[in-house]
This record gives C-alpha cells, sequence and structure tokens, in this order.
C-alpha cells in the first residue's frame, strides 16, 4: 500500500492504493471516474487512453504508483463551463460514434495525436489511431470528426494569435 | 485483470536501482512496462518487487557524436522516433521506433525494455543487430552480434542494467516488416545497413530470436540493390510455423521485407 499524490482534472488528490494498483482502476473505481473505459485490458484497443502529463497513455499498462506527481487528465475534465471540448463537440456534430465505448479513448487520443501530428490528413489520422479500436466500424465518422477538429482548433489558434 | 501483489519502489539513481535489485532476488526492473505489465496482468510474471527506473534522468537521453548516437537505455520510442539528431544521421531507425506498437505505447515503451525482453517479434533488435551496435551496461559494454542469445534470452547477466546502446551512423539503412493483421507484431522485419565495413542484414519476427542473413549480406555488398536479394535462398527449417503462416511463407516474407528494404534505404 502507498500514498499517491497526483492532479486529476486540475484537481490535487491524495489517495491509498494497493501498490499493484492500475491507473485505470485508480481512476474508475477509487475516485469514480468511470467515463474512461476498459476494453480489453490486454492494452490493444485504447478504450482507456488517459493524458499523462499531457501525453496520451495506456491506463490499463500504467501502475497507479507510476503516476505519482503526475498531471493526469480524463474524459471528464474536457468541457470547460458546460461547454463541449471543440474534439468532442465534433464527435457530436460528426456522429463519431455508434455504441460510444470506444469514444472516451478516441477523444483522448484524437487531442493527443492533434496536438502533435502537423498537417493531419486521413491518412496520417488512421496510422495515428492503430492504437484504437472501434468494434461498431465506425471508423469513418471518427477520422472525419477528428480531421474537422484539428482544423478547427488550428483556425481557432490561429485566430487567438492574430 | 489484478496482478500478484508486489511493492512498488521508484529508483532515486542508477546506485538505487541496482542496490534495491541485488536486495530482492525476485525484484524486476519496471522501465515503460508495457510488456512487463502486461505479462504480471495475465499473472505470467510474479515479481516481489518493481524498481520503477522510468524517471532517471541519467538513463533518459540521445546524444549525436562523431560517427555514431547514443541512445539512452530509458528514451522512449517516441522521442527516438521525433529526435532531430536520430532522424539526421539514421532516418530508418527513427522511422522504425515510429513504427512500434500504437502512439500511447509509444509513449512509455524504452529502448533498453525492448532489448532486454529480446521479443522475438521486437522491431529494435533488428536495428540495433544490421547497425552493428554496441550496448552498454553498468559493468561492460556487450557487441550486438554477442548480446542477442535467443527467445526472451540475452547476454545480460542477473541485475545487470542497460544504460545506453551507441549506433554507429551507417552510410544507408533501410527497415521494412510486414506486421500481423490482428496483432500488428512484426511476421517478419528486415533491417539492412550499409558501412563503410560491409552491409549487415538482421532479420526479426520470422524466427525463434533476430538473426543475420549472410547470403544476403554478400549479394548486397556486390551490388546494393533490391534486385540483389530477390533470389536469395532463405531457410525456412529455423522460422516460425503457426496459424498465421507457414515458414515457408515467413521464408519468403523476409525476401520480400528485405527488398523493400533496401529500396527504403536508397
Amino acid at each position: 500500500m502507498s500514498s499517491i499524490s497526483l492532479t486529476v482534472n486540475g484537481k490535487p488528490i491524495t489517495i491509498d492504493a494497493e501498490d499493484r494498483t492500475l491507473l485505470v482502476y485508480l481512476l474508475r473505481e477509487h475516485l469514480g471516474l468511470t467515463g474512461t473505459h476498459i476494453g480489453c485490458d490486454t492494452s490493444q484497443c485504447g478504450a482507456c487512453v488517459v493524458h499523462v502529463n499531457g501525453r496520451a497513455v495506456k491506463s490499463c499498462t500504467m501502475f497507479a504508483a507510476q503516476a505519482e506527481g503526475a498531471d493526469v487528465a480524463t474524459i471528464e475534465g474536457l468541457a470547460k463551463d458546460g461547454k463541449l471540448h471543440p474534439v468532442q463537440e465534433s464527435f457530436r456534430e460528426h456522429h463519431g460514434l455508434q455504441c460510444g465505448f470506444c469514444t472516451p479513448g478516441m477523444i483522448m487520443t484524437a487531442i493527443d495525436m492533434i496536438r502533435r501530428v502537423p498537417d493531419l490528413d486521413r491518412a496520417k489520422i488512421r496510422a495515428e489511431l492503430e492504437g484504437n479500436i472501434c468494434r461498431c466500424t465506425g471508423y469513418h465518422n471518427i477520422v472525419t470528426a477528428i480531421e474537422e477538429a484539428a482544423k478547427r482548433m488550428s483556425s481557432d489558434a490561429k485566430g487567438m494569435a492574430a | 485483470m489484478i496482478p500478484y501483489a508486489f511493492n512498488y519502489r521508484r529508483a532515486t539513481s542508477l546506485a538505487d536501482a541496482q542496490a534495491a535489485l541485488k536486495a530482492s532476488p525476485d525484484a524486476k526492473l519496471l522501465a515503460g512496462g508495457q510488456t512487463l505489465i502486461a505479462a504480471m496482468k495475465m499473472r505470467l510474471a510474479q515479481p516481489s518487487d518493481l524498481i520503477d527506473i522510468s524517471g532517471l534522468k541519467e538513463l533518459s537521453f540521445i546524444r549525436a557524436e562523431a560517427g555514431q548516437i547514443v541512445i539512452g537505455a530509458g528514451a522512449k520510442h517516441f522521442e527516438v522516433a521525433d529526435s532531430t539528431d536520430v532522424r539526421r544521421a539514421i532516418p530508418a531507425l527513427a522511422s522504425l521506433a515510429y513504427s512500434i506498437g500504437d502512439p500511447a505505447v509509444r509513449h512509455m515503451g524504452t529502448l533498453g525494455g525492448s532489448l532486454a525482453n529480446n521479443d522475438p517479434a521486437a522491431d529494435y533488435p533488428a536495428a540495433v543487430l544490421a547497425l552493428g551496435a554496441t550496448i552498454t551496461t553498468h559493468t561492460r559494454t556487450i557487441a550486438a552480434d554477442d548480446f542477442f542469445t535467443g527467445m526472451f534470452s540475452t547476454a545480460l547477466d542477473e541485475g545487470e542494467i542497460i544504460t545506453s546502446v551507441s549506433f554507429p551512423i551507417p552510410e544507408r539503412a533501410g527497415y521494412a516488416k510486414f506486421p500481423n493483421p490482428a496483432s500488428r507484431y512484426a511476421m517478419a522485419g528486415v533491417f539492412v545497413a550499409k558501412t563503410k565495413s560491409g552491409v549487415r542484414v538482421a532479420v526479426t519476427g520470422a524466427g525463434p530470436g533476430v538473426f543475420r542473413v549472410p547470403e544476403m549480406e554478400a549479394a548486397l555488398a556486390k551490388n546494393f540493390a533490391a534486385d540483389a536479394v530477390a533470389n536469395i535462398a532463405v531457410d525456412p527449417s529455423d522460422l516460425n510455423s503457426d496459424i498465421h503462416g507457414s515458414a515457408e511463407y515467413r521464408a519468403s516474407l523476409v525476401i520480400a521485407m528485405a527488398k523493400r528494404a533496401v529500396t527504403a534505404a536508397l
């Protein structure tokens, strides 16, 4: 048992957990943040993707203790003041989901790729989605949602700079 | 899935990690954990202690030196893929790193972890062997030709920690793999490197461990072109045969990937 201190969605938290607690269980069962899903539990499907210090990771393949001192962001932390994040908004607008189970991981992965990869096109988006599986096979609209969100976020950023 | 219980400990330095490893015979190092944690969840591994070395700054660097690129064992796959120095000096190594797993895995997995584990389908061993890299541990240096000793097996002694890997800069190099359509692990991955002292060809994924193909090396030394390897016979008797493909199929994949790797190098 260890005491773990970390920041989750901007809120500092200190919590006791067994050393073998995976980050995804800390989020879901200790903190009640069930928006992060467990799909395969074998690091393939990406439903559990969260951001640790700004980078997408699979929270089923990381121990909570490894997140000591880290800044963790989950799907619950994206909307601000009742307004959806541009990527959430784009998934809604382009119907980038069918059953919705993979959606939290898709959105966290999408935000990470939009931050990292310049000039995202459909081929790059599909390559970057390597680690996220949608078993409704709804990739077409997911790719469109990410493509449109990337465009919107880049024009918003330009607007702010101007 | 919940692993067996263990004690987690964050190492404060390389010396601290060595001492902690020595203190518990069943302790294991935790670097990126992208293989070890999966194995622990399946209860295929039961370390008494995990000593987390992922935060050690002394293992986390990428340096361009005269004639070589030196990469710390703790460098993550995405750092190697994104490194300006690696992309400039050995672009094939950067693109290999970008082809490992997926973005989330690349944000965690490390060079040292991949080499110490020596999965027979891992990508890095092909680059290390083909480039004739040198593995540095906290006690010695090991040539790539002596490092990989078989499936999940290396020349590392008990408690020996990889600290960095030195990659000589080749004149040309290329890597091509045929990923399994489901798992995306290499069914055959071929790294080809042309250096002043000759050509080296290393194959991962197709056999029980990474291996060189001397016949391809000789042919490419005479004529560094994709056609030069097209008719090299690859002996299937030592290759893997499973539901994904026969040994003969893998032998033909090795030739196809070698051709692509040479084309990528040109």
